[in-house]
């Protein structure tokens, strides 16, 4: 079983070194090009002006958050499924990023809703199930820290990890399926982006800083649970 | 079968069972997650009746009109329309043409009186170069229709 070789946190511990330190130069490089694009690069919107920029933030983070929480859920039903402890490590190093970038999308989100929309703030299906994310990523990490034994810890969580994942296609889908003051996806895989070229260029730039960002904090994260543990 | 087959099975059905019943509620719950309801939903008395809701849809073209701190325009969504009057600032992306929510009562003559009015935007994102060319383009062909070939 070559499969469960990396499986050992014993033999993934120096992999994962490697693969953060890597991870981490690479998104801060593509953050800084990202962050070039968005702000000198890009053009002035149409309808926005210049507010509209905050999108390279706003996006890339609001699709980590959903992203991280289903990468999350895979981890911990994995580990649930097959008793391995580096997964259900992986689930609990990938909470509180997962938590940041809801936390950013939420944030950004409003800041850029009170110019355009005209509110900080409304209960439409998207900001709704958006909060109940953060509120799910919270729940998850409560529930981890509130039960000493840390086997029966992980596997409380990651029932809750897997009955949250169903508000993951609610978010995404919520643009669709009813009325909201959110407007739809500009960026989707089954139709070319409706945003300018140089625009889009700056949020895959972002989203992809983002992605790696991510894998170096959760690597990291996983690496000082591995030394705890002995 | 190995016991972790097992749990992958069970967890698998878990997840299938789960959505299926989320489907299921928000099926049920449909109408009450949605923030607008448009003037045709209003027409055919489907928004609440005698209790504040929302509207949602376009701001007529040449329907803005100010009186002082009053504002009025007609929310339409093609099909249908309803005059709004509203007291207060605006914001800024309100424009005719562009996609709005207001929050308020209906009254009995059948004009809205909005408390609250937010824009909505639409998901494009293009420089102003792109816009003006975009508007060119359909003011072109708009007059083409019109004028009749010799």
């Amino acid at each position: 079983m070559k499969w469960f070789w990396y499986a050992s946190p014993e033999t993934f511990y120096p992999l994962a070194g490697t693969m953060a330190r890597a991870s981490a130069v690479a998104a801060a490089a593509l953050a800084l090009a990202g962050l070039y694009v968005g702000f000198f690069v890009a053009p002035t919107d149409a309808q926005q002006g210049e507010v509209y920029r905050i999108i390279f933030i706003h996006v890339p983070a609001a699709w980590m958050s959903m992203f991280l929480y289903l990468v999350m859920a895979f981890w911990a039903a994995l580990g649930l499924a097959l008793n391995t402890k580096l997964s259900a490590m992986m689930a609990r190093a990938l909470a509180p990023t997962g938590a940041l970038f809801t936390f950013i999308a939420l944030w950004t989100g409003s800041l850029w809703g009170r110019p355009t929309w005209g509110t900080y703030w409304v209960w439409d299906a998207r900001l709704t199930s958006e909060l109940i994310l953060l509120f799910l990523y919270f729940g998850f990490m409560a529930l981890q820290a509130s039960i000493e034994d840390q086997r029966r810890a992980d596997r409380a969580g990651a029932v809750l990890a897997i009955v949250g994942a169903v508000n993951v296609p609610i978010i995404y889908y919520s643009v669709q399926w009813w009325n909201t003051l959110h407007q739809g996806a500009s960026v989707s895989l089954t139709k070319s982006p409706s945003m300018a070229a140089a625009m889009f260029t700056g949020m895959i730039l972002m989203a992809l800083a983002f992605w790696l960002y991510s894998i170096a904090v959760s690597l990291t994260r996983v690496r000082c649970m591995i030394r705890e543990e002995k | 079968m190995k016991p972790r087959h097992k749990r992958l099975a069970a967890i698998g059905i878990g997840v299938v069972a789960l959505g299926v019943a989320t489907a299921l509620v928000l099926k049920a719950f449909e109408e009450n997650l949605v923030f607008f309801f448009t003037p045709t939903q209003v027409a055919a008395k489907e928004a609440p009746q005698g209790r504040t809701f929302r509207i949602g849809g376009m701001v007529e073209k040449g329907s803005l009109k100010r009186s002082g701190v009053e504002v009025r325009f007609v929310v339409t969504d093609m099909a249908k329309s309803i005059p709004v009057v509203y007291r207060g600032a605006l914001p800024d992306l309100f424009r005719e043409g562009k996609g709005v929510v207001a929050q308020g009562q209906l009254g009995p003559d059948g004009t809205f009186a909005a408390r609250e009015v937010l824009a909505k935007h639409d998901e494009n994102y293009m420089p102003p170069e792109a816009a003006h060319a975009l508007n060119k383009a359909a003011l072109d062909k708009a007059q083409k229709s019109v004028v009749v070939p010799q």
